[in-house]
């Protein structure tokens, strides 16, 4: 039984039932985030004056302005992508898909350099209060672009081709969701780098 | 797809272009305002601010938000809502720890 309402709005919504969908799931996700936001702010009042300032100067803020420009630019080509496929351009679709999972592996491969250094030096999440937030708040935001990988991924395989080709209205519907949350992902990290590399 | 539509994803892609460009100034600018001599409190208050515009930027723009129908506007503004709850909690106890 195929899903109603994937490519035509419903008329008691007027969205298609995808879009709401994702809106939904994305509330759902402010509100995961908000609640370790808040637990940040709890926990730099409660912390003893200059702690977090202290620990928050070990980290490397050249690399983390770096995958800061790094995930803006994927966000650019994943809108990109969405926007070929409006443009019926495939091939473009594919390159700028492409790039987007090549800026989002670099991001994690910066991550990995930098949490192996704070390894190596001996700060894990048990070695302080910001450390532990630091670490948690980073941590879901990685696990989120490795899931945002995976979709992606998946349509820029070849069964994404075979989408386009039977459903294309669908599958650009599909790189429209796909993309939403990849900016949200990328607006999650828009307040961890100041909050948590910069004050 | 007929020229019109063509036309007006060209200018949507225009759009994307300035965005892309203002979140990268935004990026070097919040960076650069943490090396100012400033109070701790003032020094939060601006970097906040710069996130805020470029997290407005990427829902308004990139997230389509700004031409978005109401039932997601109004879905949106009660998850806002309650995010606010939750960031005001930690000052609430602040406060009734310092006696204040």
């Amino acid at each position: 039984m195929q899903i109603p309402y994937t490519t035509e709005e419903r008329p008691d919504t007027g969205l298609t039932n995808s879009k709401l969908g994702i809106w939904v799931f994305l509330a759902s996700e402010i509100m995961l985030f908000g609640g370790l936001f808040s637990a940040y702010v709890f926990l730099r009042l409660a912390a003893p004056e200059g702690d977090f300032a202290y620990w928050g100067s070990k980290l490397n803020v050249p690399l983390a302005t770096l995958n800061t420009l790094v995930l803006i630019s994927s966000s650019m080509t994943v809108i990109m992508s969405w926007a070929s496929l409006k443009m019926k351009d495939f091939k473009k679709y594919k390159l700028y898909m492409g790039l987007t999972l090549l800026f989002s592996l670099i991001f994690l491969c910066i991550k990995y350099v930098e949490y192996t250094s704070k390894f190596d030096h001996g700060y894990f999440p048990s070695s302080s209060t910001f450390l532990a937030i630091y670490f948690t708040l980073t941590g879901l935001h990685g696990l989120h672009i490795l899931g945002g990988i995976i979709v992606m991924t998946y349509f820029w395989l070849p069964i994404g081709n075979k989408m386009w080709h039977t459903e294309p209205e669908h599958f650009t519907d599909r790189i429209e969701i796909a993309g939403l949350y990849w900016h949200f992902v990328d607006l999650v990290w828009i307040f961890l780098f100041p909050i948590l590399y910069l004050l | 797809m007929s020229e019109q539509d063509h036309g007006h994803i060209e200018e949507h892609i225009k759009v994307y272009l300035t965005v892309f460009g203002a979140l990268g100034v935004l990026t070097v600018l919040t960076v650069a305002a943490s090396y100012l001599d400033i109070s701790t409190t003032e020094a939060i208050f601006l970097a906040l601010a710069i996130a805020t515009v470029k997290a407005s930027l990427v829902a308004g723009y990139f997230m389509h938000l700004i031409t978005e129908r109401h039932t997601i506007i109004w879905i949106l503004c009660l998850t806002f809502f309650f995010f606010l709850v939750c960031m005001f909690l930690p000052l609430i106890t602040y406060t009734d720890h310092t006696s204040l």
